[in-house]
């Protein structure tokens, strides 16, 4: 089977005033992880949609589901776990339950890029098949310096080489199992990233194309530029 | 739900917008377009030959009015997610005396609506309609240009005496084509001479009992009726010469789109009792005639399929440019790979 796993995880708001977490703000009157739900809930090559959110937020997403997919079986809420790498390992473990097939695929998806396309999950699913593991990256525009200490500059990587990585991150289920379980507790303390893991293990990971506008709403900041970019009056006009 | 939608925003530049499409309603159904055809009207907004009040009134919009694709949730359960489907540009308007499409109140896409360059977009039921998978997609695409084809048969046996020994089609494009195609489907029995320019395109008719070229039409009356496929400059004349060779009483079915407005002999369309009809958009009922036609006759879905000068592919903006570019040397519909 193929799932999609929101990672909903954390709740951070580094967004001014508001106190809930950021991806249930909303945008064009729905919530920001509202938005990515039904992205992968209409795409047909996605079987389940498992979001894993934060167990303090559990009722307030049961209230979402209850809410908007009332009439949806395909979408399951677990706990999530106490980091990004532990949400998406209690949503493999969902996957375990419901399929525990060997070819079942994971495509992990941030819950609030809302602006990702039925094409970036299409490209994911084929190269998780082919590959094993992808990560979906956009060329970096600004040059990336990497500073060890955060006070000098340690590398200046050529800029036509460094990519800014952003979701989905998809990969084989059996193998992020396999890699997982063989990372130590100092590793899985230091390691944010799905895809760093499997590097560290010796997999090559697959770029996927992703896009500018398939943004992470972390700001205040970008959530007026996602704001904006719906200000679309024409929604929906013709089509009552 | 986000969705992309790729807008003209002036003659040669799109853009990316994006727009709100809710899933919720079960009056709705959510379509991903797949396969897109350029029509000529199209190509007008895109290379700027539209008056500038006209695009500065309607763009930014996104352009294109053929299209198939599938289903991708219906609330309702009617149609299973990746149902194949003809997408339908027309938005009814309420006056229901008149026929749904040519309501003063209907919205047409690419025209006062935005177009099928989108991601997905939200549907009522009765703005699909539902076809076999087998059907070839790329011609399903261009579905609604074939349609306009069958209406314009269909509304011609309605207003038509009934003598059709002898049809001249003007006109060498795709509409021309595709109206001697349901002739030649619809009614049979029909001599049908066609009547156009470019040699090389006329070659395509090679079903057609007669190719003649506009200069050697003799002014004579020899044609019961006629279908005009020519639109633009050459509208014109070729009104002109269906006037001097049509036989009395015959109609004149008007097809053809022009910018400018075209002199009609009046003195001998008097003295003949011809009768003129202008058709130019179908309506659901022609739509699922054009398909039950493509379903049901080889013959006709085989020769839909020259119709297809070029297909593209479609996967970012430079694509898009590419196509309309395309459009401009083909002879016929350039269909584009939707993967956007």
């Amino acid at each position: 089977m193929i799932f999609a796993g929101i990672l909903a995880g954390g709740t951070g708001t580094r967004m001014g005033n508001y106190t809930i977490p950021k991806q249930f703000l909303l945008i064009a009157d729905r919530p920001i992880i509202a938005h990515v739900i039904d992205k992968f809930i209409v795409h047909s090559g996605i079987d389940k949609v498992i979001v894993g959110v934060n167990e303090n937020w559990h009722q307030y997403m049961t209230d979402i589901q209850e809410k908007y997919y009332r009439e949806v079986d395909k979408l399951v809420i677990v706990p999530g776990g106490s980091d990004r790498n532990g949400t998406i390992s209690a949503i493999v473990e969902k996957t375990k339950e419901i399929s525990g097939a060997p070819e079942d695929i994971l495509v992990t998806h941030d819950a609030v890029r809302p602006f990702v396309t039925l094409k970036m999950i299409s490209e994911n699913i084929d190269a998780a098949r082919k590959y094993g593991v992808c990560d979906t990256v956009i060329p970096a525009t600004d040059t990336i310096v990497y500073s060890a200490n955060g006070e000098h500059i340690t590398d200046i990587p050529l800029r036509n080489n460094t990519y800014q990585g952003q979701t989905p991150q998809s990969f084989s289920v059996r193998l992020f199992e396999e890699v997982y379980s063989s990372m130590s507790g100092e590793e899985l303390q230091t390691v944010t990233d799905a895809c760093k893991m499997f590097m560290l293990k010796g997999h090559k990971v697959h770029l996927v194309e992703g896009s500018v506008s398939n943004m992470k709403i972390t700001y205040p900041y970008d959530y007026k530029i996602a704001q904006i970019m719906m200000e679309n009056p024409e929604d929906d006009l013709f089509a009552v | 739900m986000i969705c992309l939608q790729y807008k003209l925003v002036k003659p040669f530049v799109i853009e990316t917008f994006f727009h709100n499409v809710k899933p919720e309603g079960t009056s709705h159904l959510i379509v991903r377009p797949e396969k897109l055809s350029i029509c000529k009207a199209d190509m007008r907004y895109y290379f700027g030959q539209r008056d500038a009040a006209v695009l500065h009134s309607r763009l930014p919009m996104a352009l294109i009015h053929e299209a198939c694709g599938r289903v991708m949730y219906d609330p309702t359960g009617k149609y299973k997610s990746g149902d194949k489907v003809v997408l339908l540009p027309n938005i009814p308007g309420e006056d229901e005396f008149y026929a749904e499409n040519y309501r003063l109140d209907s919205v047409f896409r690419s025209s006062r609506a935005d177009g099928f360059m989108q991601e997905m977009l939200r549907l009522r039921h009765d703005q699909v309609v539902s076809y076999r998978d087998d059907l070839p997609d790329e011609v399903m695409s261009f579905t609604e240009f074939i349609s306009v084809g069958v209406h314009a048969v269909s509304s011609f046996a309605g207003v038509s005496h009934s003598r059709r020994k002898h049809i001249g089609v003007w006109g060498d494009g795709s509409l021309a084509y595709v109206v001697c195609c349901v002739l030649k489907s619809l009614c049979p029995e029909t001599k049908i001479t066609v009547i156009g320019l470019n040699p090389g395109k006329l070659q395509y008719f090679n079903f057609v009992d007669e190719i003649l070229t506009v200069n050697h039409v003799e002014k004579e009356a020899r044609f019961d009726h006629a279908f005009e496929c020519v639109g633009g400059a050459g509208s014109g004349a070729a009104v002109s010469q269906m006037i001097d060779t049509l036989c009395p009483q015959g109609t004149i079915m008007l097809l053809g789109v022009s910018e400018e407005p075209v002199p009609i002999n009046t003195r001998m369309v008097l003295e003949k009792g011809l009768t003129l009809q202008g058709r130019s958009r179908s309506g659901r009922e022609d739509f699922v005639r054009a398909i039950e036609i493509l379903q049901t006759d080889p013959v006709f879905l085989g020769r839909m399929r020259y119709l297809i000068s070029a297909a593209v592919d479609v996967e970012n903006m430079n694509d898009i440019h590419a196509a309309f570019e395309r459009a401009r040397t083909a002879d016929f519909k350039v269909v584009l790979n939707w993967n956007i």
